[in-house]
């Protein structure tokens, strides 16, 4: 089946607009949405062993050939991310049941989540940049209805600086497109990389480098531009925060990924170097706003900033095994931030408060939550042999071989911090002084521990098996590291 | 003094009619001249409107009983459908076809299935106009 790479964008696509027909009924939407998303899981299961057994699987639609059409490209960094993608959207789906609320689910909710998922796996799947921007609109769009949803003073008002910072950057990612478009005259990304290669990155195409890594920057929050992320993360509810915060700065990051490996390499003393320094702020910032705040949510989306920064700075060094790494630790990170977003969620619902200092003993009455989210915290320092360790041990290995001493000590150091600042929940929020909740019933926060503890058991899993996994992400490392591996599969010679 | 439209509501009633004609003509011309599924929508869009300026939202759903929600819907139904349609004989998606067919009064003509796409976007541009104005006209 040579349709196969465009099944995760087409099923939630037309899922979304089946459910539009009847939106009033939720029990209906729920059946839809659930198995659909599960159909979704299973067609980028079949994508990824599909990649890992055949090579990059490509599609021309309209059957126009290569640099005439849209290409779409399922290397195996993309296909792996669309796996990620769809299981974290099934999960989040699921725990939006008894989460989200009858008034959000009668007014487009599900619609809308399927939509935000059209966008990312087809911003993860494209292979022509003008596609990318139309796919990070897709995905933007939707999480503008999902941030002002139900309509709350404080939705409105972050909602108001989202649009307002999105619509910006996506201004100027059309006007880098067309800066780029000028110079060399195609828009597919495999030829776009060849055109590059043979006039050998000049100036201007540098010039362009870095309005990308500014227009990316702003949607993955990278160090100066990261400003509007935690006011308008903290705004929406649970289940839209866990979305928002696994899957859309990262689309960021993989864009940057993706041009930075592609296009722009044949100057990485000022490109490279320049991500290198960004990354290590991003990180230093991402780390005081951790350690600073004794807000729940707060807390965990500051760690979002410092992942970036990790991710980012893997990819800056331009070696093989620290590239790996980054791949690794991305999806580790996406993992184990849905599952952080979801418990905390669950915390959250219980105790009524973000403000850790007022809850307290969680763990008498919730053990099983208690336990679970010291395992999610350790997974996401980097504690082995759960999954945040062997990301962060490729990163430090590929960075101290290319003698990047400096990134590497902040990471190391940066590792301490998110330990910290999360234990700080544990020990505050759910050890300590036993108080009174009037929060949701016992068995409702077991529902929504269950499906959280999902995501926490994947990321378990996924570290321990990373022997197992090893095969897939050098493969996925091989096309970053050798881009002509990527222009043949496009343009087959 | 009570305000009399009969005017302006006469012309409309007229002029309606040759905005949607014109309208369709657009739609039905993309293919070899400028227009398409997009501008004959948003005029199409246009003559609604201006049914809703020269009555109320009341007498407008009365002619017209549709949720234009489920509009949109159909819309992208038909869209997503021409271009899913190319799964079904193995050619990668979006892949259109076209032949040349006699009818009755037209003659020897052209039919491709792009223009069922096209219709998919004429009914959301329609859709979503006229859910945007409805949705603020209502609201006080």
């Amino acid at each position: 089946m040579i349709n196969l790479l465009i099944l995760p964008i087409l099923i939630p696509l037309i899922t979304a607009t089946i459910l539009m027909f009847f939106s009033k009924q939720v029990k209906t939407q729920r059946t839809i949405a659930a198995v659909s998303t599960i159909g979704t899981v299973i067609a980028s299961v079949i994508l990824v062993i599909t990649v890992s057994k055949e090579g990059i699987q490509t599609l021309n639609l309209g059957s126009w050939t290569a640099p005439f059409g849209i290409t779409l490209v399922s290397d195996m960094l993309s296909a792996l991310l669309v796996l990620t993608t769809s299981i974290i959207t099934l999960l989040v789906v699921l725990y939006s049941f008894k989460s989200i609320g009858r008034d959000r689910e009668r007014f487009y909710y599900y619609p809308v989540v399927q939509f935000l998922l059209v966008g990312v796996n087809g911003a993860f799947t494209t292979g022509d940049i003008f596609n990318l921007f139309v796919f990070f609109e897709v995905m933007l769009m939707s999480s503008y209805v999902l941030i002002v949803l139900g309509g709350t003073k404080v939705q409105l008002r972050e909602g108001i600086k989202y649009i307002l910072v999105n619509v910006i950057s996506s201004a100027l990612f059309v006007i880098t497109v067309a800066y780029l478009y000028s110079v060399v005259g195609t828009l597919n990304m495999a030829d776009i990389s060849q055109k590059i290669a043979s006039v050998g990155q000049p100036g201007i195409l540098t010039a362009i480098a870095i309005l990308f890594l500014i227009v990316f920057g702003l949607k993955g929050a990278i160090f100066p531009l990261y400003f509007w992320l935690p006011g308008s993360y903290y705004a929406p509810p649970t289940p839209i925060l866990a979305l928002f915060g696994a899957l859309l700065t990262k689309v960021g990051v993989y864009s940057i990924i993706r041009t930075y490996t592609l296009f722009f390499y044949h100057d990485p003393g000022f490109t490279h170097e320049m991500l290198g320094i960004l990354a290590i702020l991003t990180i230093v910032v991402g780390c005081v706003g951790a350690i600073g705040f004794w807000d729940v949510k707060k807390i965990i989306i500051y760690n979002i900033v410092i992942a970036v920064g990790v991710i980012l700075f893997g990819i800056s060094t331009m070696n093989g095994e620290a590239m790996e790494g980054s791949i690794y630790y991305l999806i580790h990170d996406m993992l184990i931030k849905a599952a952080l977003f979801l418990l905390i969620g669950v915390m959250i619902s219980i105790t009524g408060t973000t403000d850790v200092r007022k809850m307290g003993g969680l763990i008498k009455e919730y053990p099983w939550l208690g336990w679970t989210f010291l395992v999610a915290a350790f997974s996401l320092a980097g504690i082995p042999p759960l999954s945040g360790f062997i990301g962060k041990l490729l990163i430090l290995k590929g960075s101290f071989s290319s003698e990047f001493y400096v990134g590497a000590f902040v990471i190391l150091a940066s590792s301490l911090i998110v330990l910290y600042s999360v234990i700080k929940i544990f020990l505050t929020g759910i050890w300590g002084v036993p108080k009174e909740y009037k929060g949701i019933s016992k068995g409702h926060a077991r529902y929504l521990w269950a499906t959280s503890a999902v995501l926490v058991l994947l990321s378990v899993f996924y570290g321990l098996g990373a022997d197992a996994l090893r095969p897939l992400f050098s493969q996925a490392a091989e096309v970053l590291v050798d881009p002509q591996i990527y222009i043949d599969a496009v343009l087959k010679e | 003094m009570k305000t009399n439209d009969v005017i302006l509501q006469t012309v409309t009633k007229v002029t309606v009619f040759i905005i949607i004609l014109f309208s369709l003509r657009l739609f039905f011309s993309g293919h070899y001249t400028p227009g398409g599924g997009f501008i004959g929508g948003l005029m199409t869009a246009g003559a609604l409107v201006l049914l809703l300026l020269a009555f109320d939202l009341k007498t407008v759903a009365n002619i017209l009983p549709i949720d234009y929600k489920i509009v949109t819907a159909i819309g992208l139904l038909f869209a997503i459908g021409t271009a899913a349609g190319a799964l079904l004989f193995n050619v990668p998606f979006l892949t259109h076809a076209f032949d040349y067919f006699t009818l009755p009064i037209l003659g020897k003509t052209s039919l491709h299935t792009a223009v069922l796409f096209d219709t998919g976007v004429y009914l959301v541009v329609v859709g979503v106009t006229m859910t945007i104005i409805q949705t603020i006209g209502v609201s006080d």
